[in-house]
């Protein structure tokens, strides 16, 4: 068997960040290769480079043996690669066959459109990858499956004979996700190399031949799916590298901060992401929620934040009730929150640093006098304290967020959010993006939190986080707690089952 | 402290030069491009800006006339700007600023011997919550059923414009030939502040406004939460701020604003309502303040711009015989230029300069 990629130490860094790591990365002909990893452990960028939308810092490209410049998303075509994004690129207003020629119009006369050719061929491609779609429907009126086997179909009709599928799966439903893997498979039969890219464990194990998974911005290994297992890859995953725990002092408080009881609440797509959550945080605890992305951890976030309605059950902080009660609410009664998404969630990019820092308590004292003018002599001495404080690098409390380091920003959302004495501190993926030395100071500020008498829910899908830091880890998948256990009664091989799904030991 | 106060100044000189630099540029090369359309349609460029600069600055007849022009611009750029600081587009500003000043013209007709002092206020008031209540509908209809302001806010610029016309033409129509309504009570008029031109104390209202939209965006907690909703909803949402609520006070407050502009109008102007007296004011405040840089002393200096332009045309029609088509080109080469910043700030680094 031929290769038919081969990427030799690629390496890419964009500010702050080192998104690939000296990545090597072999696809064998005719193989379904996986590339499994978290959120931001760099497949997306790995792939963007082979496809030519990124240009590496270093390393080199193969295709089929022969090393390659891949300078431009064209060249990638032109060497028969193709790809399918996460968010499709189709024209809704235009029919199924349109869009699969568009770009590429069979021409007759040498101006006019012959679609009478196109019909043909794009339905003989059809026929001979099993992938039946209405060729005369428009987009619009087609479901999420029917749209992504169209952009395969597009791919495919521009000559690939090496399909790039970028998390295929996290749009489809559990039906279309099965007729998807159908038609993967006629394409291997019918000799085409597909990389399947995923962070779902058993997705991957049951359509891929060989799995490579990344991990911070590095290859952890590549495996032959018949060699390996759930708990195994999970924990290739999620890393297992000793990081250093922290001293923390014994926990002196005991009352319940957060009580969480049968909630539930749905996902985006109206389907039940929480199925009934049960848990509590005390004061002066860090109880770490870990668990493959996807399982519920966003939503759980934002039902206890009140950014999503609980269908049921209860969440009671201090033993009040707040399950009806608004954001605004919640964080007057001392929730803070470290959302997972910083630039999505956490800050507004445009506003300055001291902008930031108010954020959510713009409205009360002592910034805000009769709850309508801002004071901002206040406001910038209370930011130099925080920047101060947190050693946030700024030029001055008027340089805009967007100016910062990822690092930096992150130091922003966490000097507001701590610093308004908070009851119980969410944290979500604290620690995303960051390099060492960020990651360190993240997670001594949770710990000291904590021994401030703060509970703290951490959210990770880093296993080392949650064990360096939790005083109790509950194991979270498919919208359940499936087990609480305390971090000296447990280890990885069972950590590692419970978040694959495996049956509680 | 003097010494202290003195740089303070000089340091806003610069900011503010700093910030309307490529604004000047695009707006001389603009000037520069009409130039080019006016030789080739066989007019003398010197001749037709010359009486275009005489007729809007050089005298106080002309003077009077481009603050007439500017003032409602200044309003309806106003409310574009402040809606867009919430991240929505209202081009409605043409039907809220119609709205405002039938509302206000009702109430000059209707009551008659009150004081100026109550009637005046009233009227104004009429204008605003007319044009609010223009701008609070699309604001619903989007935040209830996701209706895009774009589409509903022009619709209800038409839905403005006819239903007024149907009301000047038919129940409020003054005897004549002419549709408008009757002239609103002597109580009800906004001194002209530079007679024999129209200006009016409006003009007072407009700038005081654009210090108050400055004022109330950049120094309050309501300002906070608009310009943070605009710039990131949901980084908005997570720091507890009520999205909807902030987009529908935003959208209902440029209303209001372009409101009371059409209400300056007809208090202080043309003292009734005339079917069709705006020649499309709503839609020069959206180029005014795009041309301003969608900030309330950018916004001030770019209406005097058109204002300028509308009255200084008049003359140069008269004298010379160029087209006022003219104007209209211009107007649309200064928004290209403006708002194509990218060409200005190419520009800008072959020159030498840098930012």
């Amino acid at each position: 068997m031929s290769t038919a990629i081969q990427m030799k130490g690629i390496t890419k860094t964009f500010p702050g960040v080192l998104a690939n790591d000296k990545i090597d990365f072999v696809v064998e002909k005719g193989e379904v290769h996986g590339l499994l990893g978290e959120n931001g452990a760099g497949k997306t960028v790995l792939m963007s480079i082979l496809y030519g939308l990124f240009q590496p810092d270093d390393g080199e490209i193969y295709v089929n043996g022969k090393e390659v410049s891949m300078d431009s998303p064209a060249t990638a075509i032109r060497l028969g690669i193709g790809m399918v994004h996460q968010r499709f690129m189709l024209v809704p207003s235009l029919t199924v066959a349109e869009n699969v020629i568009l770009g590429r119009e069979p021409v007759k006369d040498k101006v006019l459109l012959d679609m009478d050719k196109a019909l043909k061929d794009v339905e003989a491609s059809c026929e001979r990858y099993n992938l039946a779609a209405d060729l005369k429907a428009p987009i619009y009126a087609l479901p999420v499956g029917i749209q992504q086997r169209v952009e395969i179909l597009k791919a495919l009709y521009r000559g690939a004979d090496i399909l790039v599928l970028d998390e295929p799966t996290s749009v489809l439903t559990p039906q279309e996700v099965t007729e998807l893997f159908r038609a993967i498979r006629a394409l291997k039969e019918q000799g085409k190399t597909v990389i399947f890219i995923s962070h779902k464990l058993r997705e991957v194990l049951s359509i891929c031949d060989r799995i490579t998974v990344l991990k911070k911005g590095k290859v952890v290994g590549t495996v032959r799916v018949e060699d390996t297992n759930l708990g195994e890859l999970a924990k290739m995953m999620v890393g297992r590298e000793v990081v250093y725990r922290f001293d923390k002092r014994p926990m002196n408080g005991r009352e319940v901060v957060l009580k969480v009881e049968s909630l539930k609440a749905l996902d985006d797509r109206g389907l039940p992401a929480l199925k009934g959550i049960d848990f509590e945080v005390h004061a002066s605890e860090i109880l770490g929620v870990a668990g493959v992305e996807g399982n519920g951890q966003t939503e759980l976030v934002e039902t206890l934040t009140g950014l999503r309605k609980t269908t049921e059950g209860r969440i009671l902080l201090n033993n009040v009730e707040i399950t009806a009660a608004s954001p605004e609410e919640r964080i007057r009664l001392g929730i803070s929150h470290i959302p997972e998404d910083r630039y999505k969630r956490g800050l507004i990019s445009d506003f300055s640093v001291k902008e930031n820092l108010i954020l959510g308590s713009h409205n009360k004292p002592p910034f805000a006098k009769k709850r309508v003018r801002l004071d901002f002599g206040q406001i910038s001495r209370y930011a130099r304290k925080l920047i101060d404080e947190f050693s946030i690098r700024t030029r001055s409390e008027d340089t805009p967020v967007r100016h910062l380091s990822g690092g930096t920003q992150q130091r922003v959302v966490l000097a507001r959010e701590l610093s308004r004495e908070p009851k119980l501190v969410i944290a979500s993926q604290p620690t995303r993006g960051l390099d060492v030395g960020a990651t360190e100071f993240v997670r001594s500020k949770i710990v000291e939190m904590r021994d401030h008498g703060c509970a703290v829910l951490l959210i990770s899908a880093d296993l080392d986080e949650i064990w360096a830091l939790s005083d109790k880890i509950a194991v979270i998948y498919e919208g359940k707690i499936v087990a609480i256990r305390d971090p000296q009664n447990t280890n990885e091989e069972e950590l590692g089952l419970l978040m694959a799904g495996g049956k509680d030991g | 402290m003097e010494a202290q106060g003195t740089s303070k100044i000089r340091s806003w000189i610069k900011l503010g030069l700093q910030r309307t630099l490529p604004q000047i540029i695009a707006i001389l090369l603009a000037f520069v491009a009409g130039a080019a359309v006016l030789l080739a349609t066989g007019h003398s460029p010197i001749d037709a800006y010359g009486e275009m600069l005489r007729g809007a600055f050089g005298d106080m007849f002309g003077i009077g006339q481009t603050f007439t022009q500017a003032t409602p611009i200044i309003f309806t750029a106003l409310a574009f700007l402040f809606a867009s600081k919430c991240g929505l587009f209202n081009i409605g500003a043409e039907g809220q600023l119609i709205v405002g000043a039938f509302a206000a013209a009702l109430v000059g007709i209707s009551f008659s011997g009150l004081p100026a002092l109550v009637h005046i206020p009233i009227a104004l008031l009429a204008g605003a919550l007319a044009g609010g209540l223009w701008g609070l509908i699309p604001a619903i209809l989007k935040t209830k059923l996701g209706a895009h302001e774009v589409i509903t806010t022009m619709m209800l610029s038409y839905v403005a414009t006819y239903l007024t016309s149907y009301m000047v033409n038919y129940p409020f129509k003054a005897p004549g030939w002419v549709a408008q309504t009757v002239p609103i009570a002597i109580s009800a008029q906004l001194p002209r502040i530079l007679e024999p031109t129209q200006v009016s104390a409006s003009i007072f209202l407009a700038v005081a406004l654009a210090g108050l939209t400055h004022y109330a965006l950049q120094r309050t907690t309501f300002g906070y939460e608009v310009r943070a909703t605009g710039l990131n909803l949901t980084a908005a949402e997570n720091a507890g701020i009520d999205v909807k609520r902030e987009m529908i006070l935003a959208l209902g407050i440029s209303g209001a604003v372009a409101g009371l502009g059409g209400a300056g109008e007809v208090l202080g102007v043309h003292r009734r309502f005339i079917d069709g007296f705006s020649p499309g004011y709503g839609w020069d405040g959206l180029a005014v303040a795009l041309v301003g840089g969608l900030h309330p002393v950018g916004v001030l200096l770019a209406a005097v711009l058109f204002g300028a332009l509308r009255s200084g045309g008049m003359t140069m029609t008269r004298v010379t015989g160029v087209p006022l088509d003219i104007v209209i080109i211009l107007q649309a080469l200064v928004v290209l230029f403006v708002t194509a910043p990218m060409l200005i700030r190419y520009l800008l680094r072959r020159g030498g300069h840098k930012d």
